[in-house]
């Protein structure tokens, strides 16, 4: 535990067993982008993810969400301290979206429209735990929210959910992404406060 | 995207209040004093741990408002009047107080003082804090890099920084400013009140043409509308760093 802060109460502490070690609880959905929002129409959308004997699997729009979705129902968390609990979701599980891949890769890096880049374990994107979402509280995701669709990977601080996601390819190596080279945590688990280099 | 700065390991630290000065009504700028601080880059916040008696910890982040330098650095922090963390930073915290610490944080949204190109600068409200860094990095530097500041404020009494941005753009040959009121404008002045709109942002900024470097902060709707502006007026995406903060802060 830190220092006390003299004169410091603090508030409810009745949600905080659901919450990672120093995140609060927020009931509005926060917006964090580096830049601008790319508008990204579903007429021109793709998405694809290459082995990393450089095979390419690749949807548009209408292939995408001809694939079985799932309703998705998690807790988020932001490296900026805020969590929203309960959240509802729609989006295609990694696990249908790498079926056809003949992979041995460990590693994922994300690529997006607009140029943002994160980086995962592979074995974090499957078993259930890894989604391209394109639905929200049963709506279109909105653009600023990522939409037309995003990566959703919600046991990972979410900048690990990566925004207009366009390609994921699969790598021998693990090779940082945008933030996890400006200082962020590389794999970024909020259980484990995993925020900064070095946590 | 560019890489920009970066970071070692980042430890707690225990500084201790100098000085308080109101900037406004609600927003107060702390002075801290932290032995060992290593500086910062223009932009970048930290990370500050409040721990009650009980062992009851919040964290919040906050971006460092004066120029890079050692030993020592100024928050300035709005109070939100439903917030947790900010009512005891601006209200209970004193002079002498222990205030803990880690940082500085964020390798994107930052200003190097060796880049000698202009720069765009859009605040929306406290938005400007990270602005203001920079703005006293360029002045501490003696930078000649052209900066334009475009704040966009509810009305005259919400101005933070309004003596020193006044004196700076008096004394810092290559720094402009202008204001965009929302609600209220000052006292019998004729000036346009209302959002930033392409017109006034042009007018005040730099056309895409100049290519400025672009740095937008201030809540979420706001950083949407002035990044989309810029990019209809043909600025680069690439060139557009932003940093949103939402009403839940605290």
């Amino acid at each position: 535990m830190g220092i006390v802060s003299p004169g410091f109460k603090g508030r409810g502490r009745s949600e905080r067993d659901k919450l990672p070690p120093g995140q609060y609880l927020v009931t509005d959905f926060p917006v964090l982008s580096a830049g601008p929002t790319p508008r990204v129409d579903t007429d021109s959308w793709k998405f694809s993810i290459t082995t990393e004997a450089g095979r390419a699997h690749s949807w548009d729009w209408a292939q995408f969400r001809a694939l079985p979705s799932e309703e998705i129902h998690v807790d988020l968390h932001c490296v900026t301290k805020w969590s929203k609990l309960r959240t509802t979701w729609r989006g295609v599980s990694l696990d249908t979206l790498l079926a056809q891949a003949e992979t041995s890769a460990e590693y994922a890096l994300a690529h997006c429209y607009g140029g943002y880049t994160t980086n995962l374990p592979v074995a974090d994107l499957l078993d259930g735990q890894a989604w391209v979402a394109f639905e929200y509280g049963g709506q279109p995701l909105a653009a600023e929210h990522g939409g037309p669709a995003r990566l959703l990977v919600p046991h990972l601080y979410l900048w690990k959910s990566a925004k207009w996601v366009r390609r994921i390819d699969l790598r021998a190596k693990d090779e940082p992404g945008f933030w996890e080279s400006l200082g962020y945590h590389n794999y970024g688990d909020p259980w484990r406060e995993q925020r900064y280099w070095g946590d | 995207m560019a890489r920009a700065a970066v970071l070692g390991r980042l430890t707690w630290q225990v500084g201790t209040v100098a000085e308080i000065r109101a900037e406004t009504a609600t927003a107060h700028t702390i002075v801290i004093d932290l032995p060992g601080w290593p500086g910062h880059a223009a932009g970048q916040h930290v990370d500050v741990r409040l721990t009650a008696d009980d062992g009851y910890s919040v964290q919040r982040s906050y971006s460092i408002a004066s120029a890079p330098g050692p030993d020592r650095l100024e928050l300035t922090v709005q109070r939100l009047e439903d917030g947790e963390v900010s009512p005891y930073l601006t209200d209970t915290l004193k002079p002498g107080y222990p205030l803990e610490l880690r940082g500085p944080i964020g390798g994107w949204f930052v200003w190097d003082p060796a880049e000698p190109g202009p720069v765009l600068l859009v605040a929306g409200g406290s938005g400007v804090v990270p602005l203001m860094s920079m703005i006293r990095a360029r002045a501490a530097a003696g930078s000649a890099a052209p900066f334009r500041l475009v704040y966009s404020v509810r009305s005259p009494e919400t101005v933070l920084y309004a003596a020193g941005l006044e004196q700076l753009s008096q004394v810092a040959g290559g720094f402009q400013m202008s204001y965009v009121y929302t609600r209220s404008g000052p006292p019998g002045a004729k000036v346009r009140i209302g959002r930033l709109n392409p017109v006034v942002l042009s007018a005040a900024g730099w056309t895409s043409a100049a290519a400025p470097a672009v740095f937008i902060c201030g809540p979420t709707g706001f950083v949407e509308a002035a990044a989309n502006l810029l990019v209809k007026a043909g600025h680069d995406p690439g060139v557009i760093k932003t940093e949103r903060f939402g009403p839940s802060g605290g």
